[in-house]
């Protein structure tokens, strides 16, 4: 369970839902390692997350993470869209963590001005959350995730709603956040161009069974330099990970 | 300039049956005690005005009374039974049958129980009883309202139920909670009047005995200037109410 080369883990994990089975799914992900799961809808994508982060129990398998991810604000979790409290202001939002797990006062006030400078909105603090842009309202989500400096960082398709000069500004926000205190990350997004460009790992998940179809190192280093998305091993990788998907999406014959 | 222009229309048309009511009085010479025409009633509003404020006062009083028992017992059972779908399942049909059970028809029995010479505390206990189920509906409503999401980001550290409760469920449930009282608000109204009309007379003089009193005795302007004060007493409570909501919905969403 210690082991210092893993930072959460799935085990034959399967969850048997009303309607159909997923998994068993292998997964693991290392300290500090930053993976995307791509898969069609209902692929198990997002079953996958909540079994890391130990908000659904798998009805067969295990999913473990270690005793930094597991104490409270260990881990985080980033939903499709911002989910803020409409009635609190942005840095009451990015405290909650803090509130929730024990730290109180000044020292969360802090934290929480720290975490939303770190995204760019130190001077939005008051902002309710009607008052912000798409964008702005996931990097205070952003800022709540990372206010507790988790070890584990869970995203469900953060930037699915944005447009794509958004999504794009927001995934190297998202790499020069993730290089400060090196978290372990699963991203979970429908695009694959997002996926290669974001993460070190591309996990393929099969639409059928909800298991790991296929898994690609992408090539490079984070975060990416100015002008990767026009490398050819970048656009390599990417025709790759979309066979993948389109294999992992036929149906079982 | 744009609330004027909101407000002509209900003004013009309350003018205009006005005007109709008070020809249709004169030309059919209708005798006042079957139908007053709008200027008698307005007399009588104005000769009257001393006592029928007093009533007015007395009523109003009656109602918030009730809409506070109502709101701290609707809301708080409410609070208590969102934290069990057991304890929901065991109150929601006693509020169910609370609710459509007429209020007329449970009257006579708790003036009993609050005695003859106590028919105050039976006009606030029956209008409490009607205010209770708007309001009860409306916060367990709002208490299970919040979006998933958030309340699985509380699963997540671990918050205890207080704290979901105080951060989350509360905040979301405040604009249901005030629509409810809202609507109670008006039923509070009803209610203290349906329950003076019952309970008789007694130390209680509120509108609902001047509409009595005036009945018998055919004064039948003196009765409408009553209701007129009803009508007031009713739109006040809303209007108040409905600000506070409105506010609370603005601090949301900017509008």
């Amino acid at each position: 369970m210690a082991d210092p080369t893993t930072a959460a883990s799935l085990h034959g994990a399967l969850v048997r839902h009303a309607a159909r089975v997923i998994g068993p799914l292998d997964l693991t992900v290392a300290p500090g390692e930053i993976v995307a799961l791509v898969g069609a809808s209902g692929a198990g994508k997002s079953t996958a997350l909540r079994l890391l982060a130990g908000l659904e129990t798998p009805t067969e398998g295990r999913a473990v993470t270690t005793a930094e991810a597991a104490r409270p604000g260990g881990t985080a979790f980033v939903f499709q869209s911002a989910t803020l409290m409409p009635w609190a202001d942005a840095l009451t939002n990015v405290a909650l963590p803090l509130d929730l797990t024990g730290v109180a006062g000044p020292e969360a006030r802090r934290r929480a001005i720290e975490a939303l400078s770190a995204v760019g909105l130190g001077d939005r603090l008051d902002a309710k959350p009607f008052q912000l842009s798409g964008g702005m309202a996931m990097r205070v989500s952003l800022a709540r995730a990372l206010v507790t400096r988790p070890r584990l960082l869970l995203l469900d398709e953060p930037f699915a709603a944005l447009d794509s000069i958004t999504r794009r500004n927001l995934i190297e926000d998202l790499h020069g956040l993730w290089t400060e205190t090196r978290p372990a990350i699963v991203f979970v997004t429908h695009d694959v161009d997002e996926a290669v460009y974001l993460a070190q790992r591309v996990v393929v998940l099969d639409a059928a069974t909800g298991s790991v179809a296929a898994a690609l190192q992408t090539p490079g280093v984070l975060p990416r330099p100015a002008g990767w998305r026009a490398d050819a091993a970048y656009r390599r990788t990417v025709e790759a990970v979309a066979e993948a998907l389109s294999r992992a999406m036929e149906p079982a014959t | 300039m744009t609330r004027l222009r909101a407000l002509l229309p209900p003004i013009l048309l309350i003018a205009l049956l006005l005007l109709v009511w008070e020809a249709a009085c004169r030309l059919l010479a209708l005798p006042s005690y079957f139908l007053p025409p709008p200027s008698a009633v307005a007399v009588a509003l104005v000769q009257r005005a001393p006592v029928l404020a007093a009533s007015a006062l007395q009523t109003f009083w009656m109602a918030i009374q009730a809409l506070l028992v109502a709101a701290i017992l609707g809301g708080g059972i409410a609070v208590l039974v969102s934290l069990s779908t057991a304890a929901e399942r065991a109150v929601r049909p006693l509020a169910i049958a609370l609710q459509v059970t007429p209020i007329v028809a449970i009257a006579p029995l708790v003036v009993i129980w609050f005695g003859l010479d106590n028919a105050q505390g039976a006009v606030v206990a029956l209008a409490a009883a009607v205010a209770f189920f708007p309001i009860f509906s409306g916060v367990l409503t709002g208490l299970q309202s919040a979006d998933p999401d958030l309340e699985r980001l509380f699963d997540l550290y671990g918050a205890s139920r207080l704290q979901r409760l105080a951060r989350l469920r509360a905040p979301t449930a405040l604009p249901y909670a005030l629509e409810g009282l809202r609507v109670a608000s008006g039923f509070a109204v009803i209610g203290a009047v349906v329950a003076e009309f019952v309970s008789g007379s007694g130390s209680a003089q509120g509108l609902a005995w001047r509409i009595l009193e005036a009945g018998n005795r055919l004064r039948t302007a003196e009765l409408l200037a009553a209701l007129c004060w009803l009508t007031l007493l009713g739109l006040i409570l809303n209007a108040a109410i409905g600000a506070l909501a409105r506010r609370s919905l603005r601090d949301r969403t900017g509008r």
